[in-house]
């Protein structure tokens, strides 16, 4: 139980997604959690145990690793995969709520319980925006913990119990700043996915109402 | 055996729920159990390897260890995820009596269709509305009582980054270092926050099965 449930929840998604959210559904297994799992979590695996200071004093090197990592990116992007794909949740509710409709009713209220109209279309424009500001949020958040994407080789710590300012060696920064862009480009063209999507779908929908109301009032 | 095992178990609750039910088991399995397997599991990994004392004595490091952190956070999680589960086992197991028993009626009376038997929708009311309120219930006081067991047994809900220790044979008071104290902290209060939210969903469930009864009654009686 890991990865797979995150998987399958979005692979069930992707019935009721236009042709830009099945694009982004395949961005994010294939460029977000493929990578993350195949790749980035190897990266940042012994980031604690080599994490060297210039100093035999015991706790110095705990101390500083917490200093300057609050939280690990590893965890932080952990964290954004889950939370990007939990609106995706909400038009898989609606859709089953219309659903258990139909069934209380024993009649067909809807063409069809998947067809993205009026409370389906809501729930679909909703959850666009909720992802676009997780990414965004997130983004955000990489910026401010570590003033930056950029991964120092070298970091000068006088937290105590460190004797003084002491030098401790961040392990395989060149890497680590390359999975951080990585992350942020990727982030990037979700976030110009999603939002295309939301201006396609309501540019569509309110050429569809005011073609209604033109044939409307021709009548 | 896994996680895996308790989503197919209460994958068979997920029919027989309300809608907020439904929602609760859905946090349930994002926000907790999936938080817990790919990344809280990481970041305690190595909580006894990085535990460093200031002091050469052997055995030191480990009483301290095992003073301050008698049971680790991430086996209280996984104890609390599967205390808190196990009530929806008891909706599960009336309903399969329930069927066990429609399905002895049928077979002394008339046949029946087996399928459209199994696939048949329970309401919840009567004695199976007991039950659902019940599990809630006792959902409820489980996430309650380890909430509380944390604070109890952890002096709150942060993680500090020095403990003192001068249990036996450390020579005298000796300065600890725990690992990733911050990252510890945050994740805490993340599933601290998420157990008060399916604490909210519970309540919530509790009162719409408690109005729904309510209103059952007045529309019979009237």
């Amino acid at each position: 139980m890991s990865w797979g449930f995150l998987r399958d929840l979005l692979s069930g998604v992707n019935k009721y997604s236009t042709g830009i959210g099945r694009i982004w559904i395949a961005i994010v297994f294939i460029f977000r959690l493929l990578v993350y799992v195949v790749a980035a979590e190897n990266v940042w695996k012994y980031e604690h145990d080599e994490f060297e200071c210039n100093t035999k004093q015991p706790g110095c090197e705990n101390v500083c690793f917490d200093h300057f990592f609050p939280v690990s990116h590893i965890r932080l992007w952990a964290l954004q995969l889950i939370i990007v794909s939990t609106p995706s949740l909400l038009v898989v509710f609606h859709v089953a709520y219309r659903e258990s409709r139909e069934k209380r009713h024993n009649q067909k209220l809807y063409s069809s319980p998947g067809k993205m109209d009026g409370g389906l279309l809501c729930a679909y424009l909703v959850s666009l925006v909720l992802k676009a500001g997780f990414e965004i949020v997130f983004l955000v958040l990489f910026y401010k913990l570590y003033n930056g994407f950029r991964v120092p080789r070298l970091v000068k710590c006088d937290m105590r119990p460190c004797p003084n300012a002491v030098d401790c060696y961040i392990s395989k920064p060149t890497e680590k700043m390359i999975f951080l862009y990585f992350l942020v480009a990727t982030s990037g063209v979700c976030i110009v996915l999603n939002v295309s999507e939301l201006s396609y779908l309501i540019f569509k929908y309110s050429i569809k109402c005011y073609m209604k109301t033109f044939s409307e009032k021709q009548q | 055996m896994d996680w895996g095992a308790l989503h197919a178990i209460l994958g068979g609750v997920n029919k027989h729920s309300t809608s907020i039910g439904k929602i609760w088991l859905t946090v349930l399995f994002v926000f907790r159990v999936m938080i817990l397997v790919v990344a809280a599991e990481r970041v305690w990994g190595d909580e006894q390897q990085d535990f460093i004392c200031n002091t050469l004595q052997p055995g030191c490091k480990n009483v301290c260890y095992d003073h301050f952190f008698p049971i680790s956070h991430i086996r209280l999680w996984a104890l609390q995820l599967i205390f808190v589960s196990t009530p929806a086992l008891l909706v599960v197991m009336h309903v399969a009596y329930t069927r066990q028993e429609k399905k002895r009626h049928f077979r002394n009376s008339e046949k029946i269709n087996i399928e459209e038997l199994k696939n048949e929708k329970i309401h919840i009311q009567g004695a199976l509305w007991w039950t659902y309120t019940s599990s809630i219930f006792f959902r409820i006081v489980f996430e309650a009582i380890f909430m509380y067991a944390f604070y109890y047994m952890y002096d709150g809900y942060q993680m500090p980054r020095l403990v003192k220790c001068n249990a036996w044979p450390c020579p005298n008071t000796v300065d600890c270092f725990v690992s990733r104290p911050t990252e510890k902290t945050t994740f805490t209060i993340f599933m601290l926050a998420v157990s008060g939210i399916c604490i909210l969903l519970n309540l919530a469930e509790l009162c719409y099965l408690v109005i729904k009864v309510c209103v059952r009654e007045r529309r019979k009686s009237t």
